[in-house]
């Protein structure tokens, strides 16, 4: 009898559990935190017109491709200081994801690789003791080059891709290129300059 | 309660014609009250003055030379409780005693016979016993299921394997743990069974969906793991595995201990602990391969023959590291990995689990109730409870990395209850209902888009099975089943990704909240399915049997296949689900010829099965994001046809000496486009010698190859455009691996030390010669080479 007694609330328990469940709930929207929908290239002439690069995707993994944009031509012979920004735009006001990169600034890197038909070169203008670090709250001690800022020397008129890649947790010190440094892509793109 | 016991287990057939005095004759015939199998070796003892009666190899036992009269017999048999029975002799008697068979397992060498009964009748079915068991106490489920022919795995690395029978995985296969059908998100394909391979006592594998009681979308199979049978006797036992593994230099410690009484009330207890760090492959570490385990059960209750009850309870949580170089950030990280040859990242040995990794816990509660009605059969009824809860953590930027990116909690119950005539001789019959709802949460605090949604899901189904035994030589058996699946889901979609899938045209109708860029959309889908099975077992004289199956299945589309959409960092793809998705269906017929002679036998089992609907995911394209381009993966359906044979023999040698041999093929193909189906195992032949000396402690020595060949039939590779190459370049995600050669050693021995204690010592070295090679069914295939050499050295204490 006890058994029967024992079972049987156990049963009743297990219905409680079912009834209780509540089906209304209304799932809460997700919004990607770690997404980078848009990157900006400033490239900034020591004098002349200032070329912007751009590329966004503002629904990140899904269907449509990342928006293009090249703001226009850059100068013979000349040197342009660039910055790069990183956004989130799915998230409003867009959260700026420069932050974080340089608080872990020794793990990550941005490349620029240069077609070879295009005629420029491009070296890196900071390094990660620039920044403060994000688990230490102070600067970083180590000089590896990071890309937030670079400069871009053009010779003669050309055309040819920059692609600007950002890599998480790469090989640091590296020789400069992807195929060295390794580590995991979190944004690239290429971009189609002309130089006149 | 005993008259009653007594008067159950006795038939009795009347007396024929008159008899002289003392010159009567007792024949009769033992056997199992469940399977019918005669028992060898029972001895029948007359209390008072008679010489002992053993049985013979029918079960048969005849005592001559009896008076008219009422007498006290008592029946005996080393796997089974002895009974005591009153039997009046007057003239030449025929009384024929049925003994419930329970298996010794405190001492498995009298095992005589098949003491774990077979599922079915007619499928193609195999199992793997407590012995073989206690050998991959350090591994896990799906390692110790590839002993068997026809099964093989896929895995992602070392720690998570998940079952493949007959070629197909994940939800076409079901796993019932102790009865209960396990729900722990089978779907994925780095989501491996949560269960404790040390909790169990014995494994079947059904290669097919004919075991309707256990569920009808069986497409590929089920795997049954029971428990230990308890013993209804006083007495107390235990035993403790202590495990050492050289390869991730840790090891695992397993014990239980079980109290029962001669009344029917036990208690029983068994706990595991494991833990590895980082596994090497013959030429670098394999940096964050380690594993954690914990699993814990206990059960009690009182079981008698006539009625009794059993509640358990089971956790079992895992935190397993997933190789630090499969984690990859697109598709030229991707063919940068394949090309490469080894993995980006080799870090020094650690035991840390470090990310990405999955943490997963599982609760498992039941409580089951049988009673015997006298004459008719046995009725039970069961309440489960489940609840999983999976945790994946990425590496992530900033400081994420303590947040999982995929949180999810599976809640299930489940009520069923089943009835089986087994009064009759000739036939049986079972019949059983089942009612579940199962409810999945999917956390959203983890800042990233949910991969699966928030769904409900109500299930109900019954079934009934038939078997008739129509002569000594030949066994008919045949079943159906139907089942209805809801599943009722609350899921966020990105507007462009829902105008993409064209869902706009569809199921728009289903939106129930447009929040602009994402849309919440509250989709309800109903799938009834039937499920049948009709086969025949027919023993020949010779020591031969043929068994032929035919089963027809439905399995309904399992979540993942209906509503992933989102992009997957462990193998940088994008997948995406459909809501279109229709059950699939399948149409198996196999075929099981078994023949012994004096010194060694064959098992033949050839199969076909056809899906119509078979849900596949495969690389389907390309999409470009920011971050630069991802294979996408795709579930569509398709009609599917595998065929493949499963043979395997055994030679005798000599006293000491014995060969198995075992080889294994199967062949995938989509039907409807003509091209081979992905993921198919590779064709492998299992040559074992073992050497047995019984008077050297036991001693057991044996040593097995094992061949694999390399897949031929693979679906075609892709054409991508490599960003950083600025070209389109072929990504070899589907081109197999080349064949491989892997030898194993296993040594045994066994130190008795009276009063029922023993120590049982063995040594397993595998992939022995340290070689290099990788696995079409390994995930990480593209990433690093498969493990290295690896000593385990196991203690065993049977007390």
């Amino acid at each position: 009898m006890k058994t029967i007694k024992f079972l049987s609330l156990a049963l009743i328990t297990g219905q409680l559990f079912i009834s209780c469940s509540n089906d209304d709930d209304t799932p809460e929207e997700v919004n990607e935190e770690e997404t980078i929908t848009t990157m900006t290239v400033t490239l900034v002439p020591t004098s002349g017109t200032t070329v912007t690069l751009s590329s966004k995707d503002l629904d990140g993994d899904g269907p449509n491709a990342p928006v293009i944009n090249v703001s226009g031509s850059l100068a013979e012979n000349t040197t342009y200081s660039g910055t790069v920004v990183l956004l989130n735009e799915t998230e409003t006001p867009a959260e700026n994801v420069n932050e974080e990169i340089e608080g872990e600034a020794a793990e990550h890197q941005f490349f620029f690789a240069l077609g070879a038909s295009l005629n420029a070169s491009a070296t890196y203008d900071d390094k990660e003791s620039d920044y403060v670090s994000d688990e230490t709250g102070e600067k970083f001690t180590t000089n590896n080059p990071v890309g937030i800022k670079f400069t871009l020397t053009t010779t003669d008129a050309s055309t040819g891709t920059l692609a600007v890649t950002l890599r998480h947790e790469p090989k640091k010190p590296n020789d400069g290129t992807l195929a060295d440094a390794g580590g995991e892509t979190d944004i690239t793109q290429t971009f189609n300059l002309t130089i006149e | 309660m005993k008259a009653l016991l007594l008067g159950f287990l006795l038939i009795i057939i009347p007396l024929q014609g008159k008899s002289q005095e003392c010159k009567d004759i007792l024949t009769g015939q033992v056997t199992d009250y469940h399977s019918k199998i005669p028992l060898e070796n029972a001895s029948i003892l007359i209390i008072g003055d008679f010489p002992e009666v053993k049985t013979n190899k029918e079960g048969r036992f005849r005592i001559p030379n009896l008076c008219h009269g009422t007498y006290q017999l008592e029946i005996s048999h080393p796997e089974c409780t002895t009974i005591l029975v009153e039997v009046t002799v007057e003239g030449n008697t025929k009384f024929d005693i049925k003994l419930e068979h329970h298996l010794e397992e405190l001492d498995e060498v009298n095992v005589v016979g098949d003491a774990i009964k077979d599922k079915t009748n007619s499928a193609q079915e195999e199992k793997l016993r407590l012995k073989t068991l206690e050998l991959y106490s350090s591994g896990n489920l799906g390692d110790a299921l590839k002993e068997l022919g026809g099964v093989s795995s896929l895995n992602t690395g070392a720690n998570i394997v998940k079952p493949t029978i007959h070629g197909l995985n994940g939800s076409r296969v079901l796993i019932l743990n102790d009865g209960v059908r396990m729900q722990d998100m089978e779907w994925g394909d780095e989501h491996a069974p949560n269960v404790d391979i040390n909790a169990s006592g014995s494994v079947s594998v059904i290669k097919g969906a004919s075991a309707l009681q256990f569920g009808g979308d069986a497409i590929g199979g089920v795997i049954v793991m029971e428990q230990a049978k308890i013993p209804v006797k006083d007495t107390l036992y235990g035993k403790t595995l202590i495990n050492g593994v050289s390869n991730g230099r840790g090891g695992n410690i397993t014990s239980e201990l079980g109290r029962t009484f001669q009344n029917g009330w036990f208690v029983k207890g068994q706990g595991s602990f494991k833990r590895l760090g980082d596994h090497e492959a013959p030429d670098y570490i394999l940096s964050n391969t380690g594993i954690q385990e914990i699993g814990a059960s206990l059960q009690f209750g009182k079981r008698q023959f006539t009625w009794g009850w059993d509640a358990r309870y089971s956790y079992f949580n895992s935190e397993i590291a997933v190789l630090r170089a499969s984690h990859i950030g697109n598709v030229d990280d991707l063919i940068r990995s394949i090309n490469s040859g080894q993995p980006e990242i080799i870090r020094s040995f650690t035991r840390d689990l470090q990310n990405p990794r999955q943490e997963v816990t599982h609760h498992l509660g039941k409580v089951n109730f049988y009673k015997r009605f006298e004459g008719l059969g046995k009725w039970s009824l069961q309440y489960d409870f489940q609840k999983n809860r999976r945790f994946e953590f990425d590496v992530r930027r900033g400081e994420r990395d303590n947040t999982a990116s995929i949180d999810l909690e599976l809640t299930t119950h489940t009520l069923s209850t089943d009835f089986k005539w087994d009064a009759k001789e000739k036939y049986q019959v079972h019949a059983g209902l089942l009612g579940r709802y199962q409810e999945n949460f999917a956390n959203p605090d983890t800042g990233v888009r949910r991969l699966i949604p928030d769904y409900e899901k109500f299930d109900f189904g019954g079934f009934v099975i038939g078997e008739y035994q129509v002569n000594d030589q030949l066994l008919l058996e045949s079943g159906l089943r139907y089942d209805f699946n809801r599943v009722d889901a609350k899921k966020f979609y990105q507007t462009s990704r829902w105008e993409e899938r064209g869902y706009d045209t569809e199921f728009q109708n289903l939106i129930i909240d447009d929040r602009g860029t994402q849309l919440l959309v509250n989709p309800v889908f109903d799938y009834h399915n039937i499920s049948a099975t009709f086969g025949s077992r027919l023993e020949f004289n010779n020591n031969s049997n043929l068994k032929l199956n035919y089963s027809l299945s439905q399995r309904a589309p399992n979540p993942s296949e209906l509503f992933s959409d989102g992009l997957h960092h462990s193998a940088a793809r994008i997948e995406l689900g459909d809501l279109r998705m229709d059950s699939e269906t399948s149409h198996k017929i196999t075929a099981s010829f078994q023949q012994d002679f004096d010194h060694w036998g064959i098992v033949l089992e050839p199969y076909t099965n056809w899906v119509h609907n078979f849900m596949l995911l495969e690389p389907s394209g390309v999409e470009f994001t920011i971050r630069g381009a991802f294979p996408v993966w795709e579930y569509r359906q398709t009609n599917a046809r595998l065929m493949g044979l499963d043979a395997s023999a055994y030679v005798d040698w000599k006293k000491q000496l014995r060969t198995e041999h075992r080889f294994s093929v199967v062949k995938g193909r989509d039907v409807k486009n003509d091209s081979p189906l992905i993921n198919i195992p590779s064709a492998n032949f299992r040559n074992k010698i073992t050497f047995t000396k019984p008077e050297w402690k036991s001693f057991e020595l044996s040593l097995e190859s094992q061949y694999v060949l390399q897949q031929n039939e693979v679906p075609e590779n892709i054409m991508v455009f490599s960003p950083e190459q600025q070209q389109d370049v072929l990504l070899e995600i589907n081109t197999a691996p080349e064949a491989y050669h892997l030898l194993g050693l296993t040594s045994k021995m066994e130190f008795p030390f009276g009063n029922g204690t023993r120590l049982t010592t063995s040594l397993v070295v595998n992939n022995l010669l340290d070689t290099n090679y990788r696995e079409y069914l390994n995930r990480q295939r593209f990433f690093a080479d498969d493990l290295g050499r690896n000593f385990i050295l196991q203690l065993k204490f049977n007390y």
